[in-house]
C-alpha cells in the first residue's frame, strides 16, 4: 500500500523523465553554492531551467516522432 | 488580495479545472452507462479522501521552517511544472495528440458496458472507477493546493480556488450531460505549466539562498520569461516538424 502510494506520488511529480528531477536538484544546489559564496545567484536558475526544459524536449521528440512515446 | 495571492488562486483554479474535466469524463461514462448513484458515491468517497489528505498534510507542511519549505516545495513545483510544460509544448507543436475527451468517454463507456451486471444495490464497478478517477486526477490538485498554499501560508485560499473550479466544471458537465470537449485543455495546461514553473523557480531559488531583485515583484517577469521561452520552443518545434517526419519515416 505504502509502496503503491509512493509510486503514485513519484509518477505524478516526476513523471516519465527522472532526469528533469535530477536536473532541478542540481540547479537548486548550484544556486545555493553561488549564493553561499556571496555572489548574486538569482539569474542562474531561470537560465539553467530553460536549458533543462529544452534538453528534456530534445529527448522526448524522437519518441514522439516515431510513435513510441508514452508521454 | 496581493498579486502573488491572485496568481496562486489563478494557478490552482486552472489546474483544478483541467483535472476536474478529466475526472468528469470518467464519472459521466460510468454514471450514464451503469449507475449514477454508485458513480456519485465514488465521487464523494474520492473527494473525502482528498480533503482528508489536504487537512492532514497541510498543517505538517506549514510547520516546516520557511527556508526548507521553499526549497523543497519550489523544487517539487519546478519538477512538476516542467513536466506539464513539456507535454503542453509537445501538444502545441503537434508532436503529441491532444487529450480527446470524447474518445476517452467512449472507451470508458464501452468498458463499463462490458463489465457485467451489478448484483446488489451498489454497483461496485461504477463506485470503484469513479473513486479511482477522482482520486488520481485529484491527487495532482491536492499536491498543488498543498504546495502553493503552504508556501504562501494560505492553504485556505488555494483550497477555495480548487473547490470553485471543481464546482464550475461539475455544474457545466451535469447540465451538458456530456464530456466538456470545448474546454481548451492544452492552453490551460500550458498556462498551468508556465505558472507552476515560475512559482517553482521563484520559491526554489529563494529557498536556496538567492535574493530576487525587487522581491515578489520579480514573479510576473519570471512568468513572462518562461512563457516567452516556451512559445519560442513551440515555434522551433513546429518549424522542424517536416524534418522530424522525414527522419521517422
Amino acid at each position: 500500500m505504502a509502496r503503491r502510494a509512493a509510486l503514485a506520488v513519484w509518477g505524478f511529480v516526476v513523471g516519465d523523465d527522472w532526469r528533469t528531477a535530477v536536473g532541478v536538484v542540481l540547479i537548486l544546489a548550484a544556486t545555493a553554492l553561488v549564493a553561499t559564496a556571496g555572489l548574486p545567484a538569482w539569474w542562474l536558475a531561470p537560465i539553467a531551467v530553460l536549458a533543462l526544459l529544452r534538453w528534456s524536449l530534445g529527448r522526448a521528440i524522437p519518441r514522439c516522432a516515431d510513435g513510441s512515446s508514452r508521454l | 488580495m496581493s498579486g502573488t495571492e491572485a496568481s496562486l488562486a489563478v494557478s490552482v483554479f486552472l489546474a483544478s479545472a483541467v483535472e476536474a474535466v478529466e475526472a468528469l469524463t470518467i464519472v459521466l461514462a460510468v454514471g450514464s452507462t451503469r449507475s449514477w448513484a454508485s458513480a456519485l458515491a465514488g465521487v464523494l468517497a474520492g473527494m473525502t479522501a482528498l480533503a482528508v489528505l489536504i487537512a492532514a498534510l497541510g498543517p505538517a507542511l506549514t510547520s516546516l521552517p520557511i527556508g526548507v519549505l521553499r526549497v523543497v516545495v519550489g523544487g517539487l513545483l519546478l519538477t512538476f511544472g516542467l513536466q506539464w510544460l513539456r507535454k503542453a509544448i509537445l501538444r502545441a507543436a503537434g508532436l503529441k495528440p491532444l487529450h480527446d475527451e470524447l474518445a476517452i468517454f467512449a472507451a470508458e463507456a464501452r468498458a463499463a458496458g462490458a463489465a457485467g451486471v451489478a448484483p446488489g444495490e451498489l454497483d461496485g464497478y461504477s463506485f470503484a472507477i469513479s473513486f479511482k478517477g477522482v482520486l488520481l486526477e485529484g491527487l495532482e490538485v491536492a499536491f498543488i493546493v498543498l504546495t502553493f498554499g503552504a508556501n504562501q501560508d494560505d492553504v485556505g485560499l488555494a483550497a477555495v480556488a480548487a473547490a470553485l473550479a471543481v464546482a464550475l466544471v461539475v455544474v457545466v458537465g451535469f447540465v451538458a450531460r456530456a464530456p466538456l470537449t470545448r474546454v481548451p485543455e492544452n492552453a490551460m495546461k500550458f498556462a498551468v505549466g508556465v505558472l507552476l514553473s515560475a512559482f517553482g523557480l521563484f520559491w526554489g531559488a529563494e529557498g536556496a539562498g538567492a535574493s530576487w531583485p525587487e522581491g515578489e515583484a520579480a514573479l510576473p517577469f519570471l512568468g513572462l520569461f518562461v512563457l516567452a521561452a516556451a512559445w519560442l520552443m513551440v515555434r522551433d518545434l513546429r518549424r522542424g516538424l517536416p524534418d522530424l517526419a522525414a527522419a521517422a519515416s
